[in-house]
Formats: C-alpha cells, sequence, structure tokens
C-alpha cells in the first residue's frame, strides 16, 4: 500500500503565499472601480478649478452611476483590506518581509538601485525601497478610506471630521491621497514589468513558469 | 411629468400604488435614461465575466448595493450626533440656487391659500396654515448644505422642529418613513430616525427672513445630516407611512439614505 509521501511540498520561502495573491488582486480590482469611478464623482463638481478627468476613462456613465459603482466598491476595498492587514500581522509576514526599514536603508538600496547593482534574485525578499513603497501604499490607502469616511459621513465621525480638518479639507485629502495611490501604482506596474519574475510571483506563486516537481523537491 | 400619489387623498390607494411600484422594475423613463447613459469603456471591461451589453445586469445589482448600504446607514445613524454649526459671519454669500430646473421655473406658491397636506399614520390630518406653523417653537440652525456633487456652503435656516410637528399632528413616531410632495412636483422620502433628528427643521426662513421663492417659499426640509437632495423645497404635502417610497433623484440612481 503506498505511504503518502514524507516529503511534503513546502514551498520555498520565496513564494508568495494563496492569501496573499488573492488579496493583492482583489485589492487591485477594488483601486480600479473606486479611482475610476471616483474620477466621475470628482468631474461633478471639480475642487482644482478647470482640472477635470476625461470622460472616456471614468466608470459609472453619469454622477448617479459612479456613486453606485464607489459605494459598491468600497465594499470590496475595505472587507479585502482588512483580511490582508489582519493575515500580514497574524501570519508574521509583516515582521518578516516588511521591517526592518529605515531612512538609511531605503537611500542605500535606491543607490544600489539606480546604480543597477541591486539583486532582483529573490522575489521573496523586498529591498528597502520596496518595503517602504509598501508601506506608504498600505499608509495612504487608509488614510484615502479615513478621508472618504469623513465625505461620506460627516456628522457620523466627528473625531475623525475634526483630525481631517472638516469636510471640504477631507475633500482635498481624498484627492490628493487618490493621486499618491495612481502614482503608486503607476510605478509599481513599470517595476512589475521590469522584474516579471515577480508578476509570475504573485500570479502563480512561485517566480518561474515551471512547476515544482517532486525531482526538484527530493534532496 | 405624471401626476403623484402625493395628491391623491386615498390612503389606500397610495399603498396600493407604492406596493405595485416596489414590486415591479424601475419605471421606464428611469430605465430608459439608465441605459442611455450607459456604462463607460471602462465599466465593460470590469464586467468582462458578465454580459457585456447588458448593463441592465449590472444596473440591478449595483442597485440592490445601495439598498443594501441603505440599511446599512440606517444602523450607522446616531440621533445624538450633530451637524457643526457655525458662526454667521461664515454664511455662503450669496447661497446658491439648486434644482433640476432653472430659477426661472421657481414655483410660486400663494402664502394666503397655502395649505400643508398631512396625511398616513397622523392622528390629525388637518391642513395646516403658515401662521400656525409659524407658532409652532421656533429654533434657528447655522449649518453646511452639502450636495452630492460634492460642494458645499453654509447657510441660515429658522422653523420649528419637524419632530415638534411631528408629535403635534399626532403621527405614529414609529412608523418607518415620511413621504414629501412638493409644489414643484419634487418628491422624496427619508427614515423617521431622521426626521425626528434635533437639526431637522421645516425651515420657513432664510437669514432672518421668510424663505425666499429660489430657496423653497414657503417651507423646506432642512437636514444638516443629508445631502441636498434629500431637503424637499416647496413641500405642499407629506405623508407618514411604513411603505418605502422613493423620490425624484432617487428614482434615477441616487442612494436613497443620501445623508451622514
Amino acid at each position: 500500500m503506498p505511504v503518502h509521501t514524507t516529503h511534503p511540498n513546502r514551498r520555498p520561502s520565496s513564494h508568495q503565499p494563496l492569501w496573499l495573491r488573492v488579496t493583492h488582486w482583489l485589492n487591485a480590482a477594488a483601486v480600479l472601480v473606486m479611482v475610476t469611478s471616483g474620477w466621475r464623482i470628482y468631474n461633478a463638481s471639480p475642487i482644482f478649478g478647470d482640472f477635470t478627468f476625461p470622460a472616456g476613462i471614468t466608470l459609472g456613465g453619469w454622477l448617479g452611476g459612479a456613486l453606485q459603482w464607489h459605494f459598491a466598491g468600497m465594499w470590496l476595498l475595505v472587507l479585502n483590506g482588512l483580511a490582508y492587514l489582519l493575515l500580514s500581522l497574524l501570519t508574521g509576514r509583516w515582521a518578516r518581509r516588511m521591517f526592518p526599514v529605515s531612512p538609511r536603508g531605503v537611500l542605500r538600496d535606491a543607490w544600489l538601485a539606480i546604480t543597477a547593482r541591486l539583486s532582483h534574485a529573490d522575489t521573496g525578499h523586498y529591498n528597502q525601497v520596496q518595503r517602504a513603497a509598501y508601506l506608504f501604499a498600505v499608509a495612504d490607502l487608509v488614510l484615502l478610506v479615513a478621508s472618504g469616511l469623513v465625505i461620506w459621513k460627516s456628522v457620523q465621525f466627528p473625531l475623525l471630521r475634526d483630525l481631517l480638518g472638516g469636510y471640504d479639507l477631507a475633500r482635498i485629502i481624498h484627492f490628493c491621497t487618490m493621486a499618491a495611490l495612481v502614482g503608486f501604482t503607476i510605478l509599481h506596474l513599470v517595476m512589475a514589468m521590469l522584474v516579471p519574475r515577480s508578476l509570475l510571483a504573485m500570479l502563480l506563486g512561485r517566480p518561474t513558469l515551471q512547476t515544482t516537481t517532486s525531482r526538484e523537491n527530493t534532496p | 411629468m405624471s401626476p403623484s400619489i402625493w395628491q391623491r387623498d386615498n390612503a389606500e390607494a397610495v399603498v396600493t400604488e407604492a406596493r405595485r411600484m416596489l414590486s415591479g422594475p424601475l419605471p421606464q423613463a428611469a430605465r430608459r435614461q439608465f441605459l442611455r447613459r450607459g456604462l463607460t469603456l471602462g465599466g465593460l471591461a470590469l464586467l468582462s465575466g458578465c454580459r457585456i451589453d447588458d448593463s441592465a445586469t449590472a444596473e440591478a445589482a449595483l442597485q440592490r448595493v445601495s439598498r443594501f448600504n441603505d440599511t446599512v446607514q440606517g444602523w450607522l445613524f446616531d440621533a445624538s450626533r450633530l451637524a457643526p454649526t457655525y458662526p454667521d459671519s461664515m454664511i455662503t454669500r450669496p447661497f446658491p440656487f439648486n434644482a433640476f430646473y432653472g430659477e426661472s421655473e421657481v414655483p410660486q406658491v400663494d402664502a394666503d391659500t397655502y395649505r400643508l397636506e398631512v396625511t398616513g399614520l397622523v392622528a390629525d390630518k388637518r391642513r395646516w396654515r403658515l401662521d400656525e406653523l409659524r407658532a409652532l417653537p421656533q429654533h434657528t440652525q447655522v449649518t453646511r448644505h452639502i450636495c452630492v456633487e460634492g460642494w458645499s456652503a453654509i447657510g441660515k435656516w429658522g422653523g420649528p422642529r419637524f419632530r415638534d410637528f411631528l408629535q403635534a399632528v399626532g403621527a405614529d413616531l414609529g412608523a418607518r418613513y415620511v413621504g414629501f410632495q412638493c409644489a414643484d412636483n419634487y418628491y422624496t422620502s427619508i427614515d423617521m430616525a431622521t426626521a425626528l433628528h434635533p437639526q431637522t427643521l421645516l425651515a420657513l426662513d432664510w437669514d432672518g427672513q421668510p424663505l425666499p421663492p429660489r430657496y423653497g417659499f414657503p417651507m423646506k426640509l432642512r437636514m444638516p445630516t443629508k445631502l441636498g437632495y434629500k431637503n424637499p423645497k416647496h413641500i405642499t404635502a407629506l405623508f407618514v407611512s411604513n411603505t418605502f417610497n422613493r423620490g425624484y433623484w432617487e428614482d434615477q440612481g441616487y442612494n436613497w439614505f443620501g445623508g451622514s
């Protein structure tokens, strides 16, 4: 009678776990919905003079439709974001991958990157520029959601409203954090294209197209 | 625009009509409008898993989420939380005119013949004259009017608390909704919790003067906890009920709760 292998198919540490990949791509979908519908909402009453977003890159068709997308997408963004934060903390992933990070370390890795000496061999290891960028994205999203709460429920969240300087300032913060997130996303996409292995890792959980065979796992 | 259900006296007919409207799909005009506005390319790309030519599918799904959000917002609503108030010096001047029609089409209501019709779950269904409304205790607030479009303006409104009025007519305060019908054919409905909120006024004044026609003469419902479109102007009739009723903009897709 065959006995189950005593070599469990343990994935090396460089692999991205399934929960991370799922929350990452759900977040990507949520951000796409929120940003494109948000542009339509912004256009109804621009904050910055004549600056508006071209209607063709917005979602919803008109203000009411955009609001419906925005207030449906928010559930995905917030629930998925909470799941990510919870799992990152519980699994110790944040402690392992995102820290330590220091201004000095970020500068050092940035210099190595600029001079093309930064190794991307291990997609499971985040250099300090990456760590700072990902932590920035998370913090930015938290502020984005908080300012959104103030705009949506300015009477029900008085402390948050006062912290963010009232309704009108919350709109400006909501816009600026959106712009920062879009900036991060563009940079993030460029880096993923420059280092395709990282994209594979985020799609397949491993940095190569080859599947792991039992031969590779046998010592 | 078809005659509104609010203009009928028969409460049973109103409830029957409301049930019929609820059970069926959106009115044809609203549906066509949504389809005509349609989804943009970005929306279609996102829906590649669905039939991308069927924006009605997306419309129905989004409408369901919007109704779910009404429920969640009802839970979030805390009657003890007050909207911020401001000093008179911060009043926006001139205060913007805003309606679904131009300023030249503002209805002119005659103060002498005006009677507020009160129907539904109320003990006293007599009609109210303006001077009777002014005889109720008056309150003034300087609060921010927030438009669904994102702009906001600070104004000063005065009039009786809506709660006092509802008590005066012996309304069933445990009922779920209050609906409004207006001289400009606008209609909307709100939840009872917001109707009873201490800052919800039957506004008769703007900045110490009787409401000018462009701000809703002779009376508007002023709720600093709700977006602008939930604040009906030129109110001629109101109706207390347990049957869900929509509103002019709500029928076209704006969220029904629409507030903070």
